[in-house]
């Protein structure tokens, strides 16, 4: 369950250890206040935990009240446990937000790993003149707040005339995430043993056979943590769609992407008073993360934090 | 490096391979990057085609520009205090977990369920910024709706014809946004020191508790110097956040593009966007990214000058 496997016959060997210096387990100088500290320690972590759980529980218990209810008093508990406020949450738009979101995720992120991985991958094993600029300049980007080239970016994609479209986001997704993913993909190409890869040469691969069919089987690892970091990035990314995905004209639909559409909503039902629907919309969009995290929350976690140290 | 490096059809493969990625980059990243700096010295507000080149005259502005100059110590504040909080309790959880259990022989061990824990923690690190600004949008709600106020007032802190407006107090506001950082960082960092802790030989537990080293004592001379480098790195990408704020601040707080009241809870980001969605003053908007990056650059650099220790290795 924890980031750090416990290697197996690890506590064995403990036990081995306390067996061996005679000392009973728990009973040496320092027992009595490890006890206290056991249960001091379990007292702080618990309170910690509760203030996780408790807004998160308290928001979802908010799409089963009544307007009024959620306006008068924070602890009341539901009346009525009806599905409604969802309903009217998809129908309010965050079906539409949800499919927007997937529409651009499934082009960005295979798009970011493909294209990250092919740079990365020729940085790091194919010495030439200009590579290492050529990979400062890739990982450099990393430095810069996002901030610094949006006023830019906005007419760059303006005059490609992909502002509010799938396709522009799409493109600045990739663009943006490649700093990362060639700087993380960058040092996993350069781990990777050379004997396989000159076998394949010898048996007449052609480079480009060699890195779809020998070193990105080999990369898998490195592709699961860079790829969990970038499906999280881009799902939660506001800052770019809210200043790219905005209709240009009156005729021009709506794309809202889920994290725009969430605010959006919280703008509406303000105005409407009707927030359980904003609760349930919320409760919606964490739904699959709640379940994606719970399934892969070793490799998120690992994933996330090894990406952050390199 | 192999010879696989001179092997025939080298020179168009790694073209080839480099090509798209480059290009990309070089348009969506690069480019705006450096037409920033071009454009922070004129005058263009985004709407008309033309522009006049006005030297210095942005930056000259922004100097004098009081909204922007309090968003700047908003953002210092922020810089001081999110690292310093976060990394501190997240330290001490990581401390809790790896070492708050019953001492064994083999020296200390974690608390039973720590891998729970973990997982609790480290949750609100995948939900969106968005969420998390309607989730405390509701917690911080100025009438007996919100989850804080309903707290206080059913405790008896809280006079309930006169709940507190949290996100409307102005000595308020910035801290509890700060809260909302510190709520959704603690378990990433907790979980990054708690991994670093892990992969400390135990014999150096071992050695330092058969010289009788107390718990304290253990966790200030062995394990803060062992994980010093994972500190130095949380601080540098916390100040990064601090620097941003963009998200929370728009979303939560009020006025165009947050920031509200009365500017007590700006920052830079929200200020420059305002400035170049609302106020057309696209020049402008660009001296300040250009001001932002400069910040952010010297703070990473004395981050890491600050935080410079010898290197230990193990």
């Amino acid at each position: 369950m924890t980031t750090v496997v416990k290697a197996p016959g690890e506590a064995a060997a403990e036990k081995k250890r306390s067996a061996a210096t005679g000392q009973p387990r728990g009973k040496n100088k320092s027992g009595s206040d490890g006890m206290v500290l056991n249960v001091f320690s379990h007292g702080f972590l618990a309170v910690w935990g509760i203030l996780i759980v408790l807004p998160l529980i308290w928001l979802v218990l908010g799409s089963f009240k009544t307007d009024v209810q959620i306006g008068s008093s924070a602890l009341s508990w539901p009346s009525n446990w009806h599905f409604d406020a969802f309903g009217r949450a998809w129908d309010k738009g965050i079906g539409d937000y949800f499919a927007n979101t997937l529409i651009v995720m499934v082009f960005s992120v295979p798009l970011t790993m493909l294209l990250g991985s092919m740079a990365a991958y020729v940085l790091a094993r194919y010495p030439f003149r200009g590579n290492r600029p050529i990979y400062y300049f890739f990982v450099s980007g990393a430095m810069f707040p996002v901030f610094l080239a949006l006023v830019p970016l906005f007419f760059m994609v303006k005059r490609l005339d992909m502002l509010n479209s799938y396709q522009g986001l799409i493109l600045v997704y990739v663009a943006y995430s490649m700093p990362f993913t060639v700087f993380f993909m960058h040092s996993f190409f350069r781990t990777l043993p050379t004997a396989v890869h000159e076998a394949a040469v010898i048996d007449g691969a052609s480079h480009t056979r060699i890195f779809f069919q020998v070193m990105m089987p080999m990369a898998k690892p490195g592709l699961i943590s860079v790829g969990i970091f970038n499906v999280l990035g881009q799902w939660n990314q506001y800052i770019l769609p809210s200043v790219l995905m905005q209709p240009q004209t009156g005729s021009d639909p709506e794309r809202y992407v889920l994290t725009q559409g969430l605010i959006q909503l919280q703008y509406q039902m303000g105005y409407e008073t009707d927030l359980p629907v904003l609760f349930a919309g919320v409760t919606i969009a964490m739904i699959p993360m709640l379940v994606v995290y719970l399934s892969f929350q070793r490799q998120i976690q690992a994933g996330l934090t090894s990406a952050t140290i390199k | 490096m192999s010879h696989v490096a001179n092997s025939k059809g080298r020179g168009g493969f790694i073209a080839g391979f480099l090509i798209l990625p480059l290009a990309l980059y070089l348009t969506f990243v690069i480019w705006p990057y450096i037409q920033t700096f071009g454009y922070s010295f004129t005058n263009w507000t985004g709407q008309s085609p033309t522009f006049d080149f006005v030297g210095l005259d942005n930056y000259s502005a922004l100097m004098k520009d009081e909204v922007f100059g309090g968003a700047l110590l908003h953002n210092l504040l922020l810089l001081v205090f999110v690292p310093a909080i976060t990394i501190l309790i997240s330290l001490f959880f990581a401390f809790m977990l790896n070492a708050g259990g019953r001492s064994g022989a083999g020296g200390v061990q974690g608390v039973a369920g720590s891998a729970l824990y973990k997982v609790i923690y480290f949750f609100p690190q995948v939900l969106s910024l968005a969420i998390l600004a309607v989730l405390f949008g509701a917690v911080y709600r100025s009438d007996e709706g919100g989850l804080l106020n309903g707290f206080l007032t059913t405790l008896g802190l809280v006079d309930p014809s006169h709940p507190i407006e949290w996100l409307n107090e102005p000595n308020f506001v910035l801290w509890c946004l700060l809260l909302v950082v510190v709520w959704h960082g603690v378990g990433f960092y907790l979980v990054l020191f708690s991994a670093a802790m892990q992969s400390v030989p135990k014999d150096i537990y071992e050695a330092a508790l058969l010289d009788g080293a107390g718990r304290a004592q253990t966790f200030f001379k062995v394990t803060l110097p062992l994980l010093w480098d994972s500190v130095q790195t949380s601080a540098v990408y916390l100040g990064i956040a601090a620097m941003d704020m963009f998200v929370l601040v728009s979303t939560m707080t009020s006025g165009q593009f947050g920031g509200g009241p009365d500017h007590h809870s700006e920052v830079m980001a929200t200020v420059l966007m305002r400035n170049f969605l609302y106020f057309g003053n696209a020049g402008y908007a660009c001296a300040m990214g250009v001001v932002m990056l400069v910040l952010t650059l010297i703070l990473s650099a004395i981050t890491l000058r600050a935080t410079r220790r010898e290197h230990v290795e193990f």
